[in-house]
């Protein structure tokens, strides 16, 4: 098994990094020919960059739409973020002094992060409107996350399995240096679903990770008045002299 | 009222509920499909192509490649719904595709499935659907039920406007001979005759004489109505309804009326007869440039110093955030304004400079409330400060009446609703749909009339102004209820004697 982990992982860190580099290149590639920051928008360039910190961090807009959904999005999002904080800690030797710091809190992010995601599964079989616009990949985007929020969290409350090898195997695979991974059912599935979730990252729903960054509409000053602003291929159609 | 629909029961404006799925409730609410006189003059197939399925395909392939906002839109939804009960034409009809993201998908679920390669594999998993005719039917209904009022934007977490992609399906559609009939219709009737309404310039010409004779007798000034006179300081570029339809030309009194008293030359001009671009509606890059050269050309050959537009939405939208990217650099003009600019700024700045003075009491006995028009709320600005769309406006018509309120803090400034009528909606075969779009603007006028003496409700766009006019009725208002920001200058502005 061991075997097997280490060719899916490299195999999935490929696939992620790869598919999500080449979203984000063509994402960057692609002209946003006119200026349609969804106004009142900062007039600086520095002030959207602001914006954009904001929706990424606070959810700005999601607030104004909906309380209930932004306190489950948050309770999802800060909840992952703080667990993947606490896993920094098996793939890094010596552990930085932060990761351990926060360690005890990633218990606390991965109830939040399961919390979160129930309630947000909830939402979607009870409230019909959103019923009507999920899909077969919205639940089980739903069920991979608390798949692996699950089986970890059993490993940390009910069986633990064997930590020190597991982060022996990571460290390992970093340097090219496979080391035997446990075997542990939960270990498993836990390291199977998230290496899936690796693997569907750049070609799901997902994408609203970098798309956040790229969206014109929350990234743009609204300046156009100042300054003239010109798509190459909008600028080629001027030269065509019409 | 003649109708074979119901217009919606007004509920309460704190609560606002949301309705019922009523799928299928809109189906029928068709827009016409242009002719092929309407397509071909504006460089579209006539009908549509026997293998519209692959051109449609290759033209959406194309737009992916041209604007990074129907790429990251395409990718980044989550199916979150934050956006499901914000749309109007949502509120007041309850049918599920009036959803911003149901809407939006008619046009993703194409997407996965010809240019991602889990909707190829996996089309079920993702909603990835095969672009069949009646796909393609539900994409002509419900893109032309989109007002491209860009309410639903505000609200996504991901800053997705369903604007974008509604533009991108008809710049689709018409690249394949499916044409709406009312936008493109007009669009040529912009390139034939110079202006959305078809008015040629003799008539217009007429019409303003007519004018400045009954503004002669009313205020014994002899306040102008000029058109292309050269080495005027100010070109002024309105929406044509402002020629002639009420209350539209009401503002335009008042757009002369502030010239006159603040001593500034202007004049229109008779190739830039028309502020409103269609172009915009269709989505269609090329036409909104051709549309808004004629302005760039009119200034040029009248050898204006400064563009002012009057009050219109989707032509200030234009006119402020794209004009200087479609026509501009503006080098040949006065640098010490901005270009554009719009009435209400020229008019708050005079007003506040003392450059005009106001009489309140002109306006004895109006109480106005006011409507933000979407595309200056959500898509655009004046003045020099965030947020200046919301109170330039209000500022001048505070200072032409003795009390103004303001409406539910929910409908008003960004949150704006649509007045149902905008995006290329503006026609008649559309009245079920406008009636019903307009509900949630009217729970809140109904809320401010009722409880707080509203009388009347002040647009600064030519299709609200002509939308409200319609739709008023419906809801027991009298169509006079909607007034242009100008018609108060107008009333309250004192003329001569102005040292």
């Amino acid at each position: 098994m061991t075997t097997v982990f280490a060719i899916l992982f490299y195999a999935a860190f490929a696939v992620l990094v790869a598919g999500l580099g080449m979203k984000i290149a063509q994402f960057a590639r692609t002209p946003a020919p006119l200026k349609i920051p969804t106004t009142p928008a900062p007039l600086t360039r520095q002030g959207a960059a602001f914006r954009v910190a904001r929706e990424v961090v606070v959810f700005e807009s999601l607030f104004k739409s909906n309380k209930p959904l932004w306190i489950f999005a948050i309770l999802f999002h800060f909840g992952l973020f703080l667990v993947l904080a606490r896993h920094l800690r098996y793939f890094q030797e010596p552990v930085w002094s932060v990761v351990a710091l926060i360690q005890p809190l990633g218990v606390y992010g991965g109830l939040a992060m399961m919390a979160g995601l129930a309630l947000l599964l909830l939402r979607r079989i009870v409230v019909a409107r959103i019923t009507y616009i999920t899909g077969p990949s919205d639940y089980l985007m739903l069920l991979l996350l608390l798949g692996i929020g699950a089986t970890g969290m059993a490993m940390k409350g009910v069986a633990h399995t064997d930590i020190v090898a597991v982060k022996a195997f990571f460290l390992g695979l970093m340097r090219f240096d496979i080391q035997p991974l446990p075997a542990d059912g939960a270990l498993y599935a836990h390291l199977f679903l998230v290496a899936v979730l690796m693997i569907v990252f750049p070609f799901s729903k997902l994408l609203h990770v970098p798309g956040v960054f790229f969206s014109p509409t929350r990234n743009q000053s609204d300046d156009p008045r100042e300054r003239r602003h010109l798509a190459p291929w909008a600028a080629k159609l001027e030269a065509g002299g019409n | 009222m003649a109708a074979d629909f119901e217009t919606p029961v007004l509920g309460d404006v704190e609560e606002r509920p949301t309705p019922a799925l009523a799928c299928g409730a809109m189906a029928g609410s068709k827009s016409y499909v242009a002719a092929p006189a309407h397509n071909e003059a504006l460089g579209f197939p006539g009908e549509l192509v026997p293998d519209w399925q692959d051109k449609a395909i290759a033209r959406m392939g194309e737009l992916l490649g041209k604007y990074r906002s129907l790429q990251v839109f395409m990718d980044s939804c989550v199916k979150c719904g934050a956006c499901t009960d914000k749309c109007h034409y949502f509120l007041g009809t309850g049918d599920p595709k009036n959803m911003p993201v149901a809407r939006q998908d008619l046009f993703r679920s194409v997407y996965r499935r010809y240019f991602t390669p889990v909707g190829k594999m996996f089309p079920g998993l993702v909603g990835a659907k095969e672009f069949t005719r009646e796909l393609l039917d539900d994409w002509f209904n419900y893109f032309h039920q989109c007002s491209q009022c860009r309410r639903c934007s505000v609200f996504c977490p991901y800053g997705i406007d369903t604007a974008e992609i509604s533009m991108a399906a008809r710049e689709i559609m018409d690249s394949i001979g499916l044409g709406q009939k009312y936008c493109n219709e007009i669009i040529g009737k912009v390139h034939k005759i110079g202006n959305n309404l078809g008015l040629p310039g003799p008539a217009l010409i007429d019409n303003l004489e007519g004018l400045e004779e009954d503004l002669k007798d009313e205020t014994g000034q002899d306040v102008r109505f000029p058109i292309d006179e050269e080495g005027a300081e100010v070109l002024l570029v309105t929406p044509s309804a402002d020629f002639f339809a009420e209350p539209h030309v009401l503002g335009l009194i008042g757009y002369a009326k502030v010239f006159h008293a603040a001593g500034v030359s202007w004049t229109l001009s008779t190739k830039a007869t028309e502020a409103g671009n269609f172009g915009m509606f269709i989505g269609n890059y090329e036409q909104m440039r051709k549309i808004a050269m004629r302005i760039r050309e009119a200034a040029m050959e009248l050898k204006v110093k400064r563009i002012v537009f009057g009050e219109c939405g989707h032509a200030w939208r234009v006119a402020y955030s794209f004009l200087n990217t479609l026509v501009g650099p503006w080098d040949f003009l006065d640098p010490r304004y901005p270009v554009p600019q719009h009435i209400l700024e020229v008019t708050n700045d005079l007003i506040k400079r003392g450059g005009i003075r106001l009489d309140k009491s002109a306006n004895e006995g109006i109480v106005p409330t006011f409507h933000d028009s979407c595309n200056v709320a959500r898509a655009s600005r004046m003045g020099d400060f965030e947020g200046g769309q919301f109170v330039i406006p209000r500022e001048v018509v505070k200072a032409c009446v003795p009390r103004f309120v303001d409406m539910h803090p929910d409908t008003t400034h960004e949150k704006t609703f649509c007045c149902g009528g905008g995006g290329g909606l503006l026609t008649d075969e559309l009245m079920e749909i406008r009636v019903k779009g307009a509900k949630p603007r009217m729970e809140a006028l109904t809320d401010v009339v009722r409880n707080q003496g509203v009388t009347h409700m002040v647009s600064i766009c030519a299709i609200c102004k002509a939308q409200f006019t319609k739709i008023l009725p419906y809801y027991g208002f009298d169509r006079e209820v909607v007034v242009s920001a100008h018609q108060l200058v107008s009333n309250a502005i004192i003329l001569g004697n102005n040292d």
